[in-house]
């Protein structure tokens, strides 16, 4: 059959079940769009192409399939830039289509002519210039597979307006024919049996898991392991969900706001078991002082991860789900009463790291609240920033795909345009986006895509008018100058919410926190809740620069920790 | 330690960007990058000498991996290959010093390629070692402008690198 290159392109994004993509319109892009219209594909309509991104990302991570977003050339484009490179950093599964000049006008500087290919080379799993009509049907198939397979990740198709607009003859190809590209599934049968033998070694074991659990969804075979070795398992960030937060073998998240628990483990083991997670530095800490005792086992699908931060014992390239499986129909189960017993000890004492808040309204006290009101069971985006790191502590993730954040780029604007894609995605999840007011004014134009959708999210902004980790920084770092830190300018949230005709609640002190919550969480609308905190409020515990997870300084004395 | 990566890579535009672009923004330094096409037309073949430590070297050819168009990577620096650069060097000889001149390119097997007023150029292959002596001898009568080709690389024997 004859079509142009955008019905192709269409078609392909069909074929590939797509059934929702988030997008900007512009010049270059216009032939997709015209040929959007016959198409089952619904487009959402974003305010900025960033927004674009960040939404087919939490749409992904949420529905574990790829997500996809379309711009136009130029600033369209490079809007997208920051969202690519937080898909890239989180391993997230997006193909992103961005319109282009004519081949005839690329290279001489036209209208809306940006070279986005080469300013992605590096935050893209791989990218295309499309340069000849025919190749559409092949390349939409291969970007899919690029980006959903081995380590998941952004790829990009930058399309010539001709070349949308020339006519295209060309079927699908049945195989895909990448020699590049082969990752490897099957973890090494012989380095299997190695880290079975030495997991039956260990005395105190430790479970480091990483996004990659989620990602792969093998959340119930990482639990299956840890129960069956009787090892504690701690998550990074992008790991939250992995395991239930109330299981008993759960330690919370390690890292430099780690949990004391998780950091004080990870310090004492003596085999940590590394799954689908690359050894950040704001997991490790100082590198030279991480797992300090430990022998490491390092599960991960990208060999480059290997070795990289961290030298290992035991390196297993695979897909996590697989070489987990492997390893638990061959390990021994375990019993190690006396670690255990050790890990209750720090479990409790975790418990003791904040001082009372009494009468305060702080964050970590609403997001308790909102845990305890949610069962665990809400999806929760977060922005960057306290908020995020107290959402972490806080709010007890029961299921995988349930918590999404920017984790390795740590980008403030991604959690609000990440409910929307995530409410899209399940229309039926309580979404909520835990934000500040810092980074909720990155990206709270999307508030008119909620609106127009109808999409019920629920965004608790923790308004201390101003940027609390950056002033927590200068608090540890620059002896307490504060500097470019208060947003003096902040609009009222409320009246934010009503300007866009949908509820907007306060919560001001603490013995309105229930209410508000239960009223915001089941009205069914869009809607604002603005928590008056302190700016004193600080993220404990904190490992400074240059130190290692044991040497985290907690909170002392006051509520404030001064 | 100065190692010899051969690098089998799709021949596509874009592609040497890609390569040269990892490497710069991972921090590797690339002594020196030749690319030129195969037996096979879709496929072009890089010679990367890059130096590093195994650890180094390690990441380099994992990250050159990563790229979905690099097809294959082979260190061949402790297999028995042929090395080879080419050199053209421009270089100052009046009538008096040609002679002296000619006998040095004699010694190193190298050619004259062009002759004018006042210099001669000069084309030499070899290894990396060769190359610099030649270079060296030449220095004294004054060296106008040298082109190197960066070292292309096979290994001995009747195996290929695609096989």
């Amino acid at each position: 059959m004859v079509m142009t290159g955008a019905q192709a392109l269409v078609r392909g994004l069909e074929a590939e079940e797509v059934d929702i993509i988030f997008g900007y319109p512009g010049g270059a892009i216009l032939p997709v769009y015209d040929a959007l219209i016959n198409s089952s594909i619904k487009h959402i309509l974003v305010r900025q192409e960033q927004a674009a991104v960040h939404a087919a990302g939490g749409y992904a991570r949420l529905r574990g399939k790829t997500g996809v977003c379309i711009a136009t050339s130029g600033p369209g484009a490079t809007n997208l830039v920051t969202g690519i490179a937080n898909a890239y950093m989180d391993s997230v599964p997006v193909v992103v289509i961005t319109g282009q000049v004519s081949t005839e006008m690329v290279g001489t500087d036209a209208f809306q002519e940006v070279d986005i290919t080469g300013i992605t080379h590096p935050i893209t799993k791989h990218n295309y210039l499309v340069q000849d009509t025919k190749d559409i049907p092949r390349i939409i198939k291969e970007a899919f597979h690029i980006a959903g397979t081995g380590r998941p990740g952004p790829v990009l198709i930058d399309l010539p307006k001709n070349v949308a607009e020339n006519e295209c003859w060309e079927e699908i190809p049945q195989r895909i024919n990448l020699d590049g590209y082969k990752p490897t599934i099957k973890g090494h049968p012989s380095q299997i049996k190695t880290a079975c033998r030495i997991m039956k070694e260990a005395r105190c074991p430790v479970i480091h898991a990483g996004g990659g659990i989620v990602g792969s969804d093998a959340a119930s075979d990482l639990i299956k392991l840890a129960e069956s070795i009787q090892a504690p398992v701690a998550t990074t960030l992008m790991g939250l969900g992995a395991i239930p937060a109330d299981h008993e073998l759960f330690l919370g998240m390690l890292g430099i706001h780690g949990t004391t628990a998780a950091n004080r483990a990870v310090s004492e083991c003596d085999l940590l078991i590394t799954i689908g997670a690359r050894f950040d530095d704001r997991v490790t800490g100082a590198v030279g002082k991480f797992a300090p005792d430990a022998k490491i086992i390092h599960i991960d699908i990208d060999p480059a991860e290997i070795g990289k931060n961290i030298r290992v014992n035991v390196p297993i390239v695979g897909h996590v789900k697989m070489v987990l499986q492997a390893i638990n129909n061959q390990v021994e189960k375990g019993k190690r009463s006396q670690w255990l017993a050790r890990i209750k000890r720090l479990k409790e004492e975790a418990a003791y790291s904040y001082p009372e808040a009494g009468k305060t309204l702080t964050t970590r006290g609403v997001i308790e609240r909102l845990s305890a009101l949610t069962k665990g069971n809400a999806v929760v985006t977060t922005d960057v920033g306290q908020h995020q790191m107290f959402a972490a502590q806080f709010y007890r993730v029961k299921h995988p795909r349930a918590f999404l954040s920017s984790g390795g780029l740590g980008t403030m604007g991604y959690g609000f345009p990440a409910a929307v894609g995530a409410q899209l995605a399940d229309p039926k999840a309580l979404v909520v986006c835990i934000t500040g007011d810092g980074s909720f004014q990155m990206s709270m134009a999307e508030l008119a895509t909620a609106k127009e959708h109808n999409l019920p999210v629920k965004v608790l902004v923790f308004n201390n008018n101003c940027l609390g980790l950056v002033r927590q920084l200068q608090h540890f770092y620059c002896e307490r100058r504060y500097t470019a830190v208060n947003m003096t300018g902040n609009p009222d949230f409320v009246k934010l919410a009503q300007a866009y005709g949908v509820p907007g609640y306060r919560i001001s002190n603490v013995e309105e926190i229930d209410q508000v919550l239960e009223e915001a969480l089941n009205n069914g609308k869009l809607s604002i809740v603005e928590c008056m905190i302190e700016k004193e409020e600080l993220v404990y515990p904190t490992v400074l620069n240059g130190k290692g997870l044991d040497e985290m300084v907690i909170s002392t004395g006051g509520y404030y920790g001064e | 330690m100065r190692h010899t990566l051969s690098v089998m890579v799709e021949n596509r535009a874009g592609v040497l960007a890609r390569v040269a672009g990892m490497f710069s923004r991972r921090g590797y330094n690339i002594e020196s990058l030749a690319v030129g096409t195969t037996e096979n037309p879709k496929i072009s073949r890089m010679t990367i000498v890059v130096e590093g430590d195994n650890h180094v070297i390690e990441q380099v050819t994992k990250q050159l991996h990563k790229l979905i168009e690099v097809i294959k990577i082979s260190d061949i620096t402790d297999e028995e290959y042929v090395g080879r650069e080419l050199v053209l060097i421009k270089v100052n000889a009046d009538t008096a010093q040609r002679s002296e001149i000619m006998q040095i390119v004699d010694i190193f097997r190298a050619r004259i390629v062009d002759i004018g007023y006042k210099s001669l150029i000069i084309e030499a292959t070899g290894d990396q070692s060769k190359i610099t002596a030649i270079e060296t001898s030449l220095k004294p009568f004054g060296i106008r402008e040298v082109v190197r080709t960066g070292k292309i690389a096979m290994v001995r024997g009747p195996k290929t690198k695609l096989e």
